[in-house]
């Protein structure tokens, strides 16, 4: 065996491991950052919005579903939820202030969070997961089959919606209002509706960071609150304007904090929220927008 | 002075003085255990006056000002839990605790704005149970602090309270306690607020270039918003403290923060006087929701939520909006009816 | 035949503030009209309550449609690009997204045939497709405004200010290309200017607003012979 072998292969680990979780807070970070360009909110209940659709999923299979059936019908319901939350309780409050809409979406997550527990109880549910909890040894390291697969789901999704946005005529239209809802209402683009589908892909974000997370923490309607809060992390770090900040700022906050707590005996679990949280505010401090958040170019 | 104005404070004066004739007499009607509701409604009131100097009168959001009271709350429980000071001289200690860690937070805060800050202030709030509970040796930790039956605690528990030649329950002396304090701040704020400083504030609100180009001390001023509104929050973190008769690490917990600016929101930014109704929504709506709607698990939550929903929908710009709404055509017929 | 465009006593207003006082105005098929008027006079809103992005009220006709309770996304697709204040063009965005974007109600067909007729139009676009829009300089940003109103296919064109914050040289440029669309492809042009020499030169008739009324109205040529007109607005 080489020198420093098993050290090697469990630090290999446990970085591999750490861009699993990663990439769950980096789909729920980008959903905070669409949601943060298109209403200038954060959204509270995006975590929560997440947990019901993982407890729609779980319910679909429990009734006989396959589970990519259930899956993919998740995505869309969560989808249609999105569009309407945004047209029921956010729409009517576009013109308040911010902190009129922050509050909305706090009712969303208590309200959420009480019907779960109303619906479906308190307890503890075990989700089934779409890979194999074995593993496949690489070079004397062992990498988890599910570790991989999450870190799959999560980058294809990011990458079909980075397609999306990019190449496409409704993707550009979902960046145009998000910019300059007035000059796009001008050029013919429906901005009520862009921002109702920036909810939807949110949502459906937020529905596939839900699923990949059950397997791993188990189900209950407080699942995500942790979730919510690294993402949130993740989104700050990577600067709110930044959907690729979200996500990058996502792994880096999923591997970093896996190798500390592993690393650091001072920190463990206990502090590693806290740990994240001084991480964002150092970063704050020294770069106020984020790691990639916009210094818009702009002359006059 | 205009006349416009003259009636506007002179209702305000009168509102107030109202208010207080009617929390004097209020627990004549109120059993104990009302009394000891509505002493939280008197802490929510001093805790939510505090967030809308910062949120309301400078434009700054704070998701964390629980993280603010647990400072004051924390202060006092050692204070009385651990040092037998007498309970009532921790509370402006506690507010001037609270004060310094707002002066503290609130100069690197000025090189954030909007959510950044509204979202590093939430990860104070996010951040503090853990430390609290990490460093046990002052905080107790888990286990938190006892005030009960402490030496420096007044009616050292549930026994009568003596004070000014009256008697009082356990509960009616908490009432009289946060409710004068809440008034002496009010007027305080009032003060405050109706002045040179509540003007500058104000300004930096609606505008921080304009405000600064006409000689204002942004950093200044916008940290002082945030020291004055940590003091309220601390003192009324104190008051929470001696309420609950201990502290633990979830005495203070996260969704208390969100409450606080649910009821900040309910309440009206930039006014002091929809404050009670914020208080009131903070300690009841919950109560109510499983008393009306149904015990099931989750299901007042749900109820709470559709509530808040329904009224924010409604009043989008809280009572204080609609207190301005509806004054506005009276005062503007007074008006008429004079100058005819 | 009625005119292409048809203002009849419309008025505005801002919250308390009232922009527009009973306007009444007329852009014929194939014409091209000014608005003049000081700062204030209620020239932006004039074009901000055809393309509805302002609250109004009053008779608004647009080939036999009225606009009195669309919103912009509405007016727009009834073929009126309005080039708005600031030129309203997405600065985080390329050149081929912006231009891409008024072409946003057309077809995927039509946009190709349209975005080579623009870049024929400005060459230099062509090699810069790939720049952010914020990264240009104002008169080529004015420029691509131009570009993107072109790209929605309109039957009438609202500019407003196209000189603001520009030199000479490429204001002279500017209206320039603006008055051969209008003689050439008969597109019809309502423009909104404080600069009243190049306006009067590039369009066929006027009208002067002050404080959201039409006060003064005529052929070109009668409002540079009108007194007060060449005072107040043409300085000579």
């Amino acid at each position: 065996m080489e020198p420093g072998g098993p050290l090697m292969a469990n630090f290999l680990q446990q970085v591999v491991s750490g861009l699993a979780t990663g990439g769950i807070y980096g789909s729920l970070a980008l959903a905070l950052v669409l949601i943060y360009r298109a209403t200038r909110v954060i959204n509270f209940a995006q975590g929560e919005m997440g947990m019901f659709a993982t407890f729609i999923a779980l319910w679909l299979i429990e009734s006989g579903w396959p589970y990519w059936g259930a899956f993919f019908a998740t995505l869309a319901i969560a989808f249609v939820g999105g569009v309407v939350v945004e047209r029921v309780v956010i729409r009517p409050v576009e013109r308040a202030p911010a902190v009129t809409v922050v509050i909305i979406t706090i009712g969303l997550l208590i309200g959420l969070n009480g019907a779960a527990f109303w619906i479906w109880g308190g307890e503890t549910r075990a989700f089934p997961s779409a890979f194999s909890t074995r593993a496949i040894h690489v070079g004397g390291v062992a990498f988890s089959i599910q570790d991989l697969g999450v870190i799959g789901v999560s980058l294809a999704a990011v990458g079909l919606l980075y397609v999306f946005f990019r190449f496409t005529k409704l993707g550009l239209g979902l960046r145009a209002a998000a910019l300059n809802p007035e000059a796009s209402r001008l050029v013919g683009v429906r901005v009520g509706w862009m921002l109702a589908l920036g909810w939807g892909f949110a949502s459906v974000l937020g529905a596939l960071s839900g699923m990949m997370v059950a397997p791993l923490v188990f189900l209950d309607p407080n699942m995500m609150r942790a979730v919510l809060l690294y993402a949130l992390a993740a989104a700050i770090l990577g600067g709110l304007d930044s959907p690729i900040g979200a996500v990058v700022g996502g792994l880096v906050l999923g591997v970093g904090l896996n190798l500390i707590s592993t690393y650091v005996d001072f920190i463990g679990d206990q502090l590693k929220l806290p740990v994240a949280f001084a991480v964002i505010l150092a970063v704050l401090l020294v770069k106020p927008t984020g790691l990639f958040g916009r210094t818009t170019v702009r002359r006059v | 002075m205009t006349r416009r104005r003259a009636i506007t404070l002179g209702a305000q004066a009168g509102a107030f003085l109202v208010a207080v004739a009617l929390l004097t007499v209020l627990p004549h009607w109120l059993g104990d255990f009302r009394a000891s509701q509505v002493a939280y409604v008197g802490i929510y009131f001093i805790a939510i006056m505090g967030l809308n100097i910062l949120t309301g009168y400078t434009g700054q959001i704070s998701l964390g000002h629980g993280a603010f009271m647990a400072i004051g709350g924390y202060t006092t429980a050692i204070m009385v839990g651990h040092h037998n000071v007498r309970d009532l001289w921790t509370i402006p200690l506690a507010g001037l605790v609270a004060g310094g860690a707002g002066l503290l937070f609130g100069v690197p805060a000025l090189r954030l704005s909007g959510l950044y800050l509204a979202l590093a202030t939430f990860a104070i709030a996010v951040a503090l149970p853990a430390v609290l509970k990490k460093f046990d040796h002052f905080t107790g930790g888990t286990q938190g602090i006892q005030l009960f039956g402490r030496p420096g605690f007044t009616g050292k528990g549930y026994e009568n309270v003596h004070v000014l030649g009256q008697t009082l329950t356990f509960n009616n002396w908490l009432y009289y306690l946060t409710w004068t304090v809440a008034a002496v701040l009010f007027l305080i704020a009032w003060l405050v607020l109706g002045g040179r400083m509540g003007r500058t504030f104000r300004a930096i609100r609606d505008s921080e270039i304009a405000a600064t180009s006409s000689g204002v001390n942004l950093p200044l001023y916008k940290t002082l918003a945030f020291g004055l509104s940590a003091f309220y929050a601390g003192v009324a973190g104190s008051l929470f403290a001696l309420a609950t008769t201990f502290v633990n690490p979830d005495t203070f917990p996260i969704i208390l923060s969100l409450y606080l600016l649910i009821g900040a929101v309910i309440s009206g930014l930039g006014s002091l006087w929809g404050i009670a109704a914020g208080a009131l929504f903070i300690q009841y709506v919950p109560d109510l929701a499983s008393k009306y709607v149904s015990k099931a698990p989750g299901a007042p939550s749900v109820a709470y939520a559709v509530i808040l929903i329904i009224v924010v929908l409604l009043l989008p710009f809280g009572l204080t909006g609609l207190i301005r709404k509806s004054a506005r055509p009276l005062t503007d017929r007074l008006f008429r009816g004079h100058n005819q | 035949m009625p005119p292409l465009l048809q203002l009849e006593d419309v008025h505005a207003r801002y919250g308390p503030t009232t922009a527009l006082r009973g306007i009444s105005l007329t852009v014929g098929e194939g014409e091209s009209v000014a608005v003049l008027g000081a700062n204030g006079a209620g020239k932006t809103t004039t074009l901000r309550a055809i393309s509805g992005t302002v609250k109004r009220s009053g008779r608004i006709e647009f080939a036999g449609q009225s606009l009195g309770r669309r919103g912009p996304e509405s007016v727009s697709r009834l073929g009126i690009a309005h080039v708005p204040e600031g030129r309203g063009t997405f600065g985080e965005l390329t050149v081929r997204e912006n231009l891409r974007l008024g072409a946003y109600t057309q077809r995927g067909a039509a946009f190709k045939a349209d975005y080579v007729r623009v870049l024929n139009l400005f060459p230099w676009m062509a090699d810069r497709e790939g720049q952010q829009a914020g990264t240009l300089s104002g008169g080529e940003q004015q420029m691509l405004a131009l570009g993107r109103a072109l790209m929605q296919r309109p039957r009438l064109l609202l500019l407003d200010e196209p000189s603001l914050g520009l030199a000479p040289s490429i204001v002279g440029e500017i209206f320039r290309r603006v008055k051969v669309l209008n003689a050439e492809e008969g597109l019809s042009v309502l423009i909104v200017e404080q600069n009243a020499v190049v306006a009067l030169d590039t369009a066929a008739r006027a009208y002067v607003l002050e404080v959201g009324r039409v006060v003064v109205t005529g052929s070109s040529e009668e409002l540079r012979r009108n007194e007060s007109v060449r005072r107040s607005y043409l300085g000579y």
